[in-house]
């Protein structure tokens, strides 16, 4: 694997730091005019999320990461993993519950959604942005209520549970953002 | 800007120079980068150095009783790219003879009160072992491992202690950039001076401190804009000190180094007692502009040069 050097971190690329797969978020310079250079460097621990920030003698090198980032579709949760496809080479991935995480409440089967893989096997699961998914269970709307209301919650075919508008029936299909989990709008069929 | 500064110096009787880019000396700075190149005669080939700043050659003016002079040339440092770097950048240097550095620092004031338009809260001047205790509570003059390192563990910069270790002078430089730097001049210029010796490069030690030496840093919005010295002017001791240079960037794998023997005999010939200092245009631009990157104030920066 290629190595990296300070002057080369870049907002994207992936390096191993403490054996785990990391993103650069931002690097700055810091160098005063007649002293040591420094990079303060912001990245992200592709495998718990955190965010943290580490100093680094400027010149100072880090492995790079194998880490893609490939549109799948999703196949099916046989219970212990759940499925997933490359369309292009047909290849199919599985990925326990502590890789898919919260993403699995916006998989539905056969949806297209991103694997990121790290040294061939799945890191992380990203859901599209907006997905479209059935409401399965909630109170039933009092008439006349518009979009303005309150609200209530909604569970949704795959588990998640939203809040919806008054007048969204049990049934309908609605479009939910799933970088917020907010409901966005109803979907005609 | 540039037509202020020329006027600015014309009425205080400073001369304007020009010296050469290209030099056959490089400096041996152990922190700065130059960029080399060859200067062909088949079959030979003889290597040259793009100056890292005007210094060496304009203190060799003042050895041949220039009087005080300034001058606005480009100056190249590789490898330093960032929000606040370009490799090849603009450099405002003068020299004032028989200047110390109290009046350099009267002078600096002068300026960046015309260049803003007197626009800039009062100007700060304090010395940096009081600005570094200020934010760390500790001592600059004296190296405590043990202090330092609980230091940064408790501001949330534990690499310092794996980056730093046991040499005092990273430990300033650590410390400095990330817990004292970004607090100095809030719209105001900030004189940073009596440097620990460790981080005194050109200058020369105080008289009364060995502690301590004779330069100033120039901040204002936690930028550093320039450094200036009450000038070194002991021919062995600058001899001593590129020797140290040299080999330290020997240890360290550096590139190597030609020292500047024509600066040394120049030295030895006499430089006037003096002070200088040089500023970075480009940066004081981006405040004068109010943009937030370097490369928002040059036509081309490196990447697109």
């Amino acid at each position: 694997m290629a190595v990296y050097s300070t002057s080369e971190f870049r907002s994207g690329l992936k390096i191993m730091l403490d054996n785990d797969p990391c993103a650069i978020i931002e690097n700055e310079f810091v160098k005063p005019g007649k002293g040591q250079a420094f990079n303060r460097v912001k990245i992200r621990n592709l495998k718990s999320g955190r965010v943290i920030e580490r100093t680094f003698k400027s010149g100072e090198t880090l492995d790079g990461a194998d880490v893609v980032d490939i549109e799948m579709q999703y196949l099916y949760n046989d219970g212990d993993y759940r499925h997933f496809m490359d369309q292009n080479t047909f290849e199919q991935y599985q990925a326990d519950a502590k890789v898919v995480g919260d993403a699995g409440l916006w998989l539905k089967d056969q949806d297209m959604c991103t694997v990121t893989l790290w040294n061939d096997a799945p890191l992380a699961i990203t859901p599209g942005n907006f997905v479209e998914l059935e409401i399965v269970e909630t109170d039933p709307g009092v008439r006349g209520d518009t979009s303005g209301g309150g609200g209530k919650p909604a569970k949704l075919s795959t588990g998640a549970v939203v809040r919806v508008p008054l007048f969204v029936a049990q049934n309908e299909i609605i479009k939910v953002d799933t970088r917020t989990g907010e409901y966005i709008s109803r979907v005609k069929e | 800007m540039l037509q202020r500064i020329r006027v600015f110096f014309e009425s205080r009787n400073v001369l304007e120079v020009e010296t050469p880019l290209l030099s056959h000396a490089s400096s041996t700075d152990t922190q700065l980068e130059f960029f080399s190149s060859l200067y062909e005669t088949p079959p030979h080939s003889q290597q040259l150095f793009l100056q890292t700043s005007p210094e060496f050659a304009m203190k060799r003016l003042l050895a041949a009783d220039s009087g005080s002079i300034f001058q606005i040339c480009k100056a190249f440092r590789n490898g330093e790219t960032g929000c606040f770097h370009n490799p090849e950048f603009t450099i405002l240097e003068w020299y004032r003879v028989d200047f110390d550095l109290a009046q350099l620092m009267d002078e600096i004031e002068a300026l960046f009160d015309d260049l803003f338009d007197g626009k800039l809260n009062p100007p700060q001047r304090i010395s940096y072992q009081t600005i570094f205790e200020q934010f760390t509570g500790l001592n600059a003059l004296i190296f405590s491992l043990e202090d330092y390192s609980e230091f940064a563990k408790q501001s949330n910069l534990p690499d310092a202690i794996t980056i730093c270790g046991e040499s005092h002078a990273l430990w300033l430089d650590f410390l400095f950039s990330f817990c004292v730097q970004p607090n100095l001049g809030k719209n105001a210029l900030c004189l940073v001076f009596d440097y620990p010796a460790c981080q005194s490069s050109l200058a020369r030690l105080n008289a009364e401190n060995s502690l301590i030496t004779e330069r100033v840093e120039v901040f204002l919005n936690g930028i550093e804009l320039g450094n200036g010295f009450y000038e070194l002017t002991d021919a062995a001791e600058q001899n001593r000190r590129f020797d140290a240079e040299i080999q330290t960037r020997k240890t360290k794998l550096l590139p190597v180094a030609t020292k500047d023997e024509r600066l040394i005999a120049a030295l030895e010939f006499g430089l006037p007692d003096c002070s200088g200092i040089a500023l970075g245009l480009d940066r004081i631009l981006m405040i004068v502009a109010n943009l937030p990157k370097i490369a928002d104030v040059l036509s081309f920066e490196f990447s697109r040069a």
